[in-house]
């Protein structure tokens, strides 16, 4: 049993908002690192793959990684290095590593706290944090159909493809995606009026019970007090400037 | 064009946030209950969009796909995308939880506004005229998330403008990408089942 599993699933969304938060509004890079250092922590009572979890980090958007490129050469500052007649500076060094840091360590303490729920514990620990209750229906559903319509997907590139269908630059390609994804839309259409009838004879009101029960236990305490006084040493370490 | 934690100002992140806010809660108001099952289907078929991925010059790019999303759910459009976004943060790691409100009205409000502008010419248009009119949808909407990913950047400070540019500037052989495969996607649709945009809006 991995430990992170075993805490409350709403204590683990509102302690992952608030450390969003808290690293948002942090400055100093070793405290940044700090925050990253407890995402890596608690990573291994998540029960998430290493690999997979440093994957999906570092797998930014290549045009953010673009950005960050370009950050030491677009902020003005002290001489760093030149290349080919641009400069770059360091504070455009920093800059751009105190983004990333940022943006990682929010990720990993995200993927970690959050990401290892079941889909479907996230919709009802929303549900009982008070989130609209259309909107946590729509997750549910949502997330109870993406690998359906993911198998449908694969299907229909399937039969494409025993109809030699290739990829290329061309006209014929992006007409055959667009009627997939058109042929994909209806599909799902007709699947949800197959289930709203089924649900329907089953005596579906609109509204799913949210079944699990949930009461804060020991760990969960100790863990709240653990994150907040970490969050809270950090916030005081960012404002007082104790270091650098 | 999922923005990461870290980069956009307070103001440009509260921004987002609150115009997201009230876009979920006029797109929440426009699905009632029973809207539910349905919206969530086509959410995930949007969210499924996003993993596939059409060839563009060497390189590929994936589906976004608003605008067709706009056309079909109206506001509902909204917390739809939302989902998907959310998702894509908590599992996958993409985009980030307090720039989750500027993502997310960077994709959507291009969809309603495309609801808006598109959707009454749908709805009389012909089979044929599908197609013109599913293109300049899909175009527009990813032609506005452009801009407004461009311009999230641009007043997060100056040091960002070049970036800003460079997405305005990438971003063009896409949108005409996503014009084509709209224009196809509501052909097929006007095709095989037409009730999907002819009755009222979900």
């Amino acid at each position: 049993m991995f430990w992170v599993t075993s805490i409350d699933p709403r204590v683990r969304i509102i302690l992952a908002l608030l450390f969003s938060l808290v690293v948002v509004s942090l400055k100093a890079l070793p405290l940044l690192l700090v925050a990253f250092a407890m995402g890596l922590l608690i990573l291994p009572g998540s029960g998430l793959s290493w690999q997979l979890t440093l994957k999906r980090m570092l797998a930014m958007d290549g045009f953010i990684l673009l950005m960050l490129i370009m950050l030491p050469f677009t902020v003005a500052g002290d001489f760093w290095f030149s290349i080919a007649g641009f400069t770059a500076t360091w504070q455009g060094l920093w800059r751009a590593v105190e983004i990333a840091l940022k943006a990682n360590a929010i990720v990993l303490m995200l993927l970690t706290l959050v990401g290892s729920m079941e889909s479907v514990t996230l919709g009802h620990a929303l549900g009982k944090l008070r989130v609209s209750r259309s909107l946590v229906h729509l997750l549910l559903f949502t997330v109870r159909y993406v690998e359906v319509l993911k198998e449908e997907y694969q299907r229909l590139r399937q039969a494409m493809q025993a109809r030699a269908f290739r990829p290329g630059n061309n006209w014929h390609t992006y007409r055959s995606f667009g009627y997939l994804f058109g042929m994909l839309l209806v599909r799902a259409m007709e699947r949800s009026e197959r289930v709203m009838e089924a649900m329907q004879c089953r005596g579906f009101n609109g509204q799913l019970p949210m079944l699990a029960q949930l009461r804060m236990g020991l760990m969960d305490w100790v863990f709240i007090s653990v994150m907040l006084a970490a969050l809270g040493g950090l916030m005081y370490l960012e404002i007082y400037r104790v270091i650098i | 064009m999922h923005i990461v934690d870290g980069a956009l100002t307070t103001e440009v992140l509260l921004i987002g946030a609150a115009l997201t806010g009230l876009g979920l809660m006029q797109g929440l108001r426009s699905m009632p209950l029973e809207k539910i099952p349905a919206t969530g289907m086509l959410a995930a078929t949007f969210f499924v969009a996003s993993l596939i991925h059409v060839p563009l010059g060497p390189s590929s790019v994936h589906l976004i796909m608003n605008g067709v999303a706009g056309i079909l759910l109206g506001w509902a459009a909204v917390p739809a995308l939302f989902v998907g976004l959310l998702l894509q943060a908590i599992f996958f790691g993409y985009g980030g939880i307090t720039v989750l409100g500027v993502n997310a009205c960077n994709i959507a409000l291009p969809a309603v506004l495309v609801y808006y502008l598109i959707r009454p010419f749908i709805v009389r248009a012909s089979v044929r005229q599908q197609f013109i009119f599913g293109a300049f949808g899909g175009g527009l909407a990813v032609a506005g998330s452009t801009l407004m990913v461009a311009a999230s950047l641009w007043f997060s400070g100056e040091e960002f403008i070049p970036a800003a540019k460079l997405v305005l500037v990438s971003h063009i052989p896409v949108i005409f990408i996503e014009a084509l495969l709209s224009g196809a996607t509501l052909y097929l649709v006007a095709k095989v089942k037409p009730e999907l945009f002819m009755g009222r809006s979900w």
